[in-house]
């Protein structure tokens, strides 16, 4: 444990010198400003406070956002320390693979952790001030930071895993950039363009919910909303989250960075000097 | 006693090529040894195979009684990599701290350590802005990490300039002192000489030779030379007295005998009295010992 917890320290002290603590809150802070006062012209919507009206769309910018800052985050660890020559002295060391991803892991959650709570709760605080009502949302908020922070934790280790596959950190980076665009875009594009030609058949009841719990991304959106009860008004591939029971995607979203993980330290296993 | 390190055998492919042919040797606590070898010998990928970083094809290697890279081999070796590399962004403490705590020990050690290798001043500042020598001291510092019982270190003398490379072999005796065990590979023929215990020469993946530098040097058996320098006016009839010299341009002459033929010579030339100026011995040099053992098959 000491291990793991001195890697997440020098980490720490890595990505807060390379900037990326305030590049990730940065981002966060303004997109969910951003965000917040877009929606906050008046809405025709009743009994629904102004903070949940806000965490909602908030949970479409983290599909987003959450992803890319984890993969930005993750693509250098393996094949920077490569690159930089760390890695043979490292692997001398008394210290197992899997400890020194934890590390990494644990300092990377640290600062997502962080991002999404400064950037969530300055979109709330311009929610509950322009609303006093809405602090009956602030469960749907603490929610949604749990479950971005284990949405990064599967992207970090998906982005570890390609770090260490890659071996280069411009490799790594392309493939990161690539599994973004797949993960978080073509594949809502594809979903949404089968349930269109199949017009409410065998696909859009049967494939599609397995569909979307296969995706860590969908099944993070599909568990806000259906946790929040929003699922009715998001429409679109949300409205087939109705159909997914809510044990079901928060499984997805549990087993997910397991599994990641998992992956990330069989690619590490596999490099060899 | 049990010895500290022992490879039988040894055999390491890359590809087609052998890096390392069946290479025997065995290294016991507090000994120095210096593995010597042309660019590409196979110095650095046999220590790599001792520290477990790389898979070898053939032969039997056990550190400390252990396999290498087993958590108990990796826990009593220290490993200084022959270009030494650490994350820029961190500060000499910092890093040590992180060292330390990977092997278990308390990162207040830090600044002791990097007072050890002179580095104290630096110790706040970020390993980006140090020259090479200071990042090689870096090293070096976390190899003194919790008394290990085997040191390898490739070439841990590049980089250091004269007055560092000293303090570094008196390091390393303390260490020996107290047992520790030392691979070290080195271009440093001087150095090497004085300040270790036993030499290897790996060529082309064979180890050529190996022992004390004197053994070494009786095995080689090379020609010592010898400079006479004439008298004025008796140049000629020191010319005649040895036939077998040659004569280099300033006039002086040059012999060369066998070990065993050395004395005799001397007596020679020294019963030539005042038609003797003065005269030099030149034993073989390490380099030519080296080169002696290191020459590569066809050259
Ligand atoms: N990963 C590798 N793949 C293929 N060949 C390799 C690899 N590593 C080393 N070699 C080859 O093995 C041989 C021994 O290399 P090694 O690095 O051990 O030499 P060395 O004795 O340390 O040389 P130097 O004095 O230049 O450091 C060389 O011919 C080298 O090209
Ligand atoms: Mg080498």
């Amino acid at each position: 444990m000491s291990r793991i917890l001195a890697t997440a320290i020098s980490e720490f002290r890595i990505a807060f010198r390379n900037r990326w603590v305030s590049i990730a809150t940065g981002m966060m802070v303004l997109f969910a400003l951003v965000l917040a006062a877009a929606g906050s012209a008046p809405t025709g919507d009743v009994g629904v406070d102004r903070l949940s009206v806000t965490v909602a769309s908030l949970t479409s910018l983290a599909v987003y956002l959450v992803p890319l800052l984890a993969l930005l985050m993750s693509f250098d660890a393996v094949a920077g320390e490569v690159e930089r020559g760390t890695l043979p002295l490292l692997l001398t060391y008394p210290v197992s693979r899997l400890q020194i991803l934890l590390g990494k892991l644990l300092a990377h959650l640290a600062i997502l952790a962080l991002a999404v709570t400064l950037g969530y709760g300055a979109a709330a605080l311009v929610a509950v001030w322009s609303d006093p009502g809405a602090v009956q949302g602030l469960g749907s908020l603490w929610r949604l930071i749990w479950t971005s922070v284990l949405l990064g934790a599967t992207f970090l280790g998906a982005g570890y895993a390609l770090s260490a596959l890659a071996r280069r950190p411009s490799g790594a980076a392309g493939l990161a950039i690539a599994l973004w665009l797949v993960a978080v875009v073509l594949y809502d594009l594809a979903l949404l363009a089968l349930i269109v030609t199949d017009g409410g058949g065998a696909f859009t009841t049967r494939a599609l919910p397995v569909a979307l719990l296969a995706n860590p991304a969908d099944a993070f959106r599909v568990f806000n909303l259906s946790a929040a009860e929003a699922v009715a008004a998001a429409g679109g591939i949300g409205g087939a989250a109705g159909a997914i029971p809510l044990w079901q995607s928060a499984a997805s979203l549990f087993l997910w960075p397991l599994a990641a993980i998992g992956l990330a330290v069989a690619a590490f296993r596999k490099v060899t000097l | 006693m049990t010895p500290t390190l022992t490879l039988s055998r040894l055999t390491k492919r890359f590809g087609g090529m052998e890096a390392l042919k069946a290479v025997s040797l065995s290294l016991e606590p507090g000994k120095r040894a210096a593995l010597l070898g042309h660019n590409g010998a196979g110095k650095s990928t046999l220590m790599k195979i001792v520290l477990g970083l790389i898979p070898f094809d053939g032969g039997e290697v056990s550190v400390c009684g252990a396999a290498p890279g087993s958590p108990s081999a990796r826990a009593q070796v220290a490993y200084l990599p022959e270009n030494v590399a650490f994350h820029p962004a961190l500060t000499g403490e910092e890093q040590l701290r992180h060292y330390l705590a990977l092997r278990g020990e308390s990162p207040r050690q830090a600044m002791e350590l990097l007072g050890r290798v002179g580095l104290a001043h630096a110790a706040q500042r970020r390993i980006g802005t140090y020259s090479k020598g200071m990042r090689q001291r870096v090293g070096l510092a976390q190899t003194l990490i919790g008394r290990p019982r085997l040191l390898v270190l490739d070439e841990p003398t590049s980089g250091l300039d004269p007055v560092s490379r000293r303090d570094f072999y008196d390091l390393l005796d303390g260490l020996a002192a107290e047992g520790t065990a030392i691979l070290l590979s080195s271009h440093v023929l001087t150095e090497v000489e004085a300040r270790t215990d036993s030499i290897l020469i790996l060529s082309g993946g064979q180890l050529v030779a190996e022992g004390t530098l004197a053994a070494l040097r009786a095995r080689a058996a090379l020609p010592v030379a010898f400079s006479v320098f004439p008298a004025p006016g008796h140049e000629a009839s020191l010319a005649a007295a040895f036939p077998e010299a040659a004569a280099d341009a300033d006039g002086h002459l040059r012999l060369s005998c066998t070990q065993a033929e050395k004395l005799p010579l001397i007596a020679r030339i020294a019963a030539l009295g005042d038609h003797v100026a003065d005269l030099d011995v030149v034993p073989p040099s390490l380099e030519d010992i080296y080169s002696h053992f290191s020459r590569r098959d066809g050259q």
